[in-house]
């Protein structure tokens, strides 16, 4: 019966459905875990990430050797796979379809750099969410496309409300969290999330919230800067401007060894087993 | 023969315009109103080539006006500058050029600061704590040079900008009536310059000299 409406992402099908749409969320539930946790000192995000494996060369891609770090040094940051800075003022995690998510960012760079030129600010963190939520919706809609397979969570900060954390999907839809979580396991995450989240978080205390979570999600029982992606968005102390900062794999590994979470010692870094999935060129969630 | 001043205080922005209109040396109206509010806190003077004038005017109120609809909150004071300068500046480029030059004050309720654009048709933008525009400009600057400090109270400033008008009065040779308003947190107020202390009056009835702006002031910030 629903193959007849599989086919077609435009087309409801009898019991009221879009199939393509609910797929595309599929894809999701299948990729790495990315989840965040807002306090009032700023927001932590920490992402699972799913291409490793000691033949995998990162040296030239973001995030590779010592890349990251605060401020423009972000921009370069993550390992190029879930973390990624979209403005000075917004970090966004994805999880779904790698090559969705790199046309995504694209775009969001690109709204937030027109926002810029027209009105000389930092893009409003709900307006760009809008912008990307505009265009995944249209996907729904319009014939002979398929959806984004890639949902997200913005992390930003602007002078009208402050810090901020959305969650969006591929259906367009998307909604304002303090503690939320995406991709595998995001059902068990979220129920750990509301168990542990108190409202006068500090950021430190979001941070390990955020990565404890993580540690019981995650398959692995130790965590790595291998296997993680880490970022935070801050206020400067002195020009009270948003910071985005993503961490460096020393930078992490010292948080999850200060946390007793893990971290590999420097020497083991890229020596790790890693499943390394060898799917490199398909289209895989990630 | 057109005028307009700014002036910025601790926290509020004095905005204040002639109100006649005419062609050359005849004047055909004397209560023409050349300030326009553009949002709950944002507010601008404008003159230059008539007709030019309202035109700009409204579009940039209107559009101000549709951001703040689809957005739920109004441009804040910088970026409203910023979008006006960038107007101005498309225009001159075009095959017809708006004329206008403007004042454009405005109250930062993030930051609880006050803003003053001087900018002019040519798509210039200056952030200055007190301006003119029109042929005030010859004689008041120096008025302000003068008497205008940092963080000077309402009724300070209200001094200085009488201090201007008396100028104009004196060195001008046309007689002109000006239109004046307050912005502060509260709001945009209405400011009767031949009154002794206009500031009591609007201490004393807020609502009464309340201008009435195109958006409603909505809540914005923690």
């Amino acid at each position: 019966m629903a193959r007849r409406y599989d086919s077609r992402t435009t087309i409801f099908s009898p019991e009221g459905r879009l199939f393509q749409v609910e797929y595309a969320m599929e894809a999701i539930s299948h990729a790495g875990t990315v989840l965040a946790v807002l306090s009032k000192e700023g927001i932590a995000m920490a992402a699972e990430k799913k291409v490793t494996g000691k033949l995998l060369d990162l040296s030239l891609a973001p995030g590779g050797s010592g890349m990251g770090g605060e401020g423009t040094e972000a921009w370069m940051g993550g390992g190029g796979e879930k973390i990624f800075l979209l403005n000075n003022n917004i970090l966004a995690g994805l999880a779904g379809i790698t090559s969705d998510a790199n046309s995504l960012v694209n775009f969001a760079r690109n709204s937030a750099q027109k926002h810029l030129f027209s009105y000389d600010e930092d893009i409003p963190v709900e307006m760009l969410v809008q912008r990307l939520c505009d265009m995944k919706q249209g996907y729904t809609q319009f014939g002979g496309l398929r959806p984004f397979g890639v949902a997200l969570l913005y992390m930003g900060w602007d002078p009208l409300y402050g810090f901020q954390l959305y969650q969006s999907d591929p259906s367009g839809n998307y909604s304002g969290w303090k503690a939320t979580c995406i991709g595998s396991n995001h059902s068990s995450a979220a129920s750990l999330l509301k168990q542990d989240y108190k409202e006068d978080l500090t950021l430190e205390e979001a941070k390990s919230l955020c990565l404890k979570v993580m540690s019981k999600t995650m398959d692995s029982t130790k965590l790595s800067s291998e296997k993680l992606e880490f970022a935070t968005m801050t206020l400067h102390p002195e020009s009270k401007q948003p910071l985005a900062k993503i961490f460096r794999t020393s930078e992490l590994d010292e948080l999850l060894q200060k946390l007793e979470l893990g971290g590999t010692p420097d020497e083991a870094i890229g020596a790790g087993e890693g499943s390394g999935s060898a799917v490199g060129n398909v289209a895989m969630s990630t | 023969m057109e005028c307009s001043f700014g002036i910025t205080g601790k926290d509020y922005v004095l905005i204040a315009a002639d109100t006649s209109a005419g062609r050359s040396i005849v004047r055909m109206k004397s209560d023409e109103n050349k300030i326009k509010t553009l949002g709950p806190h944002l507010a601008m003077a404008y003159g230059g080539e008539p007709g030019d004038t309202n035109n700009f005017a409204e579009y940039i109120e209107r559009n101000l006006r549709l951001y703040h609809i689809r957005n739920h909150f109004p441009l804040l004071p910088p970026s409203a500058s910023a979008w006006i300068r960038r107007t101005l500046a498309e225009s001159i480029r075009s095959r017809k050029p708006y004329a206008v030059n403007l004042l454009l004050g405005g109250y930062d309720t993030t930051t609880d600061l006050p803003h003053l654009y001087w900018i002019d048709y040519l798509g210039t933008k200056a952030i200055v704590p007190y301006a003119a525009h029109g042929m005030g400009v010859y004689v008041s600057l120096s008025t302000m040079d003068k008497w205008w400090y940092e963080g000077m109270d309402k009724r300070e400033g209200i001094e200085v900008l009488k201090k201007c008008v008396d100028e104009v009065e004196k060195r001008l040779t046309v007689a002109l009536k000006f239109n004046c308003i307050l912005i502060d947190k509260n709001g945009i107020h209405k400011i009767d310059l031949s009154e002794q202390d206009p500031i009591a009056k609007v201490e004393a009835s807020p609502e009464e000299t309340a201008v009435e702006a195109p958006n409603p002031p909505i809540e914005v910030g923690a």
